[in-house]
């Protein structure tokens, strides 16, 4: 228990805050790595993921994909791209690595959701003269929604964990309290970080929960 | 005065055959330690699951407070985990496994309910009209039944923990993690494309041997899947 106080009276030392090492700096770094990564994950995953489920194709890539995010490490990739000429660009490792894995969660459940739409429907609207640009836009996302924003929550989650692991490898974020301390051998600072960390990610999961919750009632099928 | 040697080591090229026939007692030590630490983490994760599961499954109470849980450990990224983790084991191997154990603990509860669940009540009706009693229904029927959604839970849990592994190498715990790490810190490019691409060749041998197994254990799905 001492240890928790000890991390608690840590966390509360205003000069923790301050600073270019202080949680203000590292919360910021973490929330626009995460921010920003989700954003170009999402401009590059989704549409991508949409076309393929509307035309019904590349199945087997995109749901391979998550397989490939899980088995490849983090961190092996984290370094691989620090060790190679993109390395020297400052958070460019960094940044390329978050969007990598943030992308298979996105693929995979935007192409599920897609291909769950119930073909009957899809049908319907192709009767009523719906263009293919319309029968995607105005039937199959709405009604996809709900899995596409589960990726979406599983992509943020999956940026703050791995923004986390980029501190191992000198990026920036949360992540860098966590290894000072390790290098300080200071258990107060390591834990007080793991402590930042954790709420953040739950923070991220309880906001899309909210997020998903309040989405259009068409995106949730027929009611009850 | 001897000329430093001109092979792919001292040129410090990514892929580099000396450094696998020089360092190999090295690279063995890591891929044994990288096994060890996913392996025991996830038969004590197994361990550990099969009884919570069952517990979810036979009272409804159970379950929402044991999902609630496993899905809130789930999502603490793995760093913050082990860090959280260090007053109680400090920086020792256990504390690793520990980490993993809780990560595994969520994906095997999942799959296994979800595979107790998806027993069909008629198949459940038969056995006790049989006159089954509840621990042979669950021992005889409804756990073989369960099967295959538990081990596709195992796959996922046993591909992650081989990744996750590596992140003990801030504990000096990561098996072939640790040398990712020592390679980034000297530059060491041959150290960590190697131990990475073993590090991924592990998982897939690892899903592959599980996905094997779960076609010995439930022969009857064979020929059903087209």
């Amino acid at each position: 228990m001492t240890t928790l106080a000890d991390a608690w009276s840590w966390l509360t030392t205003s000069a923790h805050w301050s600073g270019e090492n202080g949680i203000g700096h590292r919360l910021a770094e973490h929330l626009f790595l995460t921010v920003v990564c989700l954003a170009v994950s999402c401009a590059i995953a989704l549409p991508v993921a949409l076309v393929l489920g509307h035309l019904g194709k590349g199945g087997a890539l995109a749901v391979n994909l998550s397989n490939v995010g899980r088995a490849v490490p983090t961190f092996a990739v984290l370094v691989l791209l620090l060790l190679s000429p993109i390395g020297s660009y400052g958070q460019w490792p960094t940044i390329i690595a978050l969007v990598l894995f943030a992308m298979p969660p996105l693929l995979t459940n935007a192409y599920v959701g897609m291909r769950g739409v119930d073909p009957d429907v899809v049908r319907a609207a192709r009767g009523m003269g719906m263009t293919g640009r319309q029968t995607l836009t105005l039937v199959e996302v709405p009604l996809a929604l709900p899995l596409i924003l589960t990726g979406v929550r599983i992509a943020a989650v999956q940026l703050v964990a791995t923004a986390t692991v980029a501190a191992l490898a000198g990026g920036g974020g949360l992540g860098r309290i966590i290894t000072a301390g390790f290098n300080l051998a200071s258990t107060p600072q390591v834990v007080a970080g793991a402590c930042l960390v954790a709420v953040l990610a739950l923070l991220v999961e309880g906001v899309f929960e909210g997020v998903q919750r309040l989405a259009p009632a068409g995106g949730r099928g027929s009611g009850p | 005065m001897i000329a430093p040697p001109d092979d792919c080591l001292a040129r410090n090229e990514w892929i580099c055959g000396a450094y696998l026939s020089t360092r190999r007692e090295i690279l063995t030590d890591a891929v044994v330690q990288h096994l060890q630490l996913a392996a025991v983490s996830v038969a004590l994760g197994l361990v550990l699951a099969l009884p919570l599961a069952v517990a979810a499954r036979r009272w409804r109470w159970a379950a929402g407070p044991v999902l609630g849980v496993t899905t809130l450990l789930y999502t603490i990224p793995a760093l913050a985990m082990f860090s959280l983790l260090l007053p109680v084991y400090g920086l020792s191997a256990t504390l690793v496994v520990a980490g993993l154990v809780l990560y595994s603990l969520t994906l095997l509860v999942r799959n296994i309910l979800a595979g107790l669940r998806a027993v069909p009540e008629e198949t459940r009706q038969a056995a006790r009209g049989l006159g089954y009693g509840p621990v042979r229904l669950l021992l005889a029927v409804e756990m073989p039944l369960a099967v295959p959604a538990a081990m596709a839970g195992l796959r996922i849990a046993t591909v992650s923990a081989v990744s996750l592994v590596t992140i003990g190498a801030i504990v000096g715990h990561g098996g072939l993690g640790n040398l990712i790490y020592s390679g980034m810190n000297t530059y060491f490019k041959a150290q960590v494309l190697t131990a990475s691409v073993l590090c991924v060749v592990i998982a897939v041998v690892a899903d592959l041997l599980l996905l094997g197994a779960q076609r010995l254990l439930t022969p009857w799905t064979r020929g059903q899947a087209a």
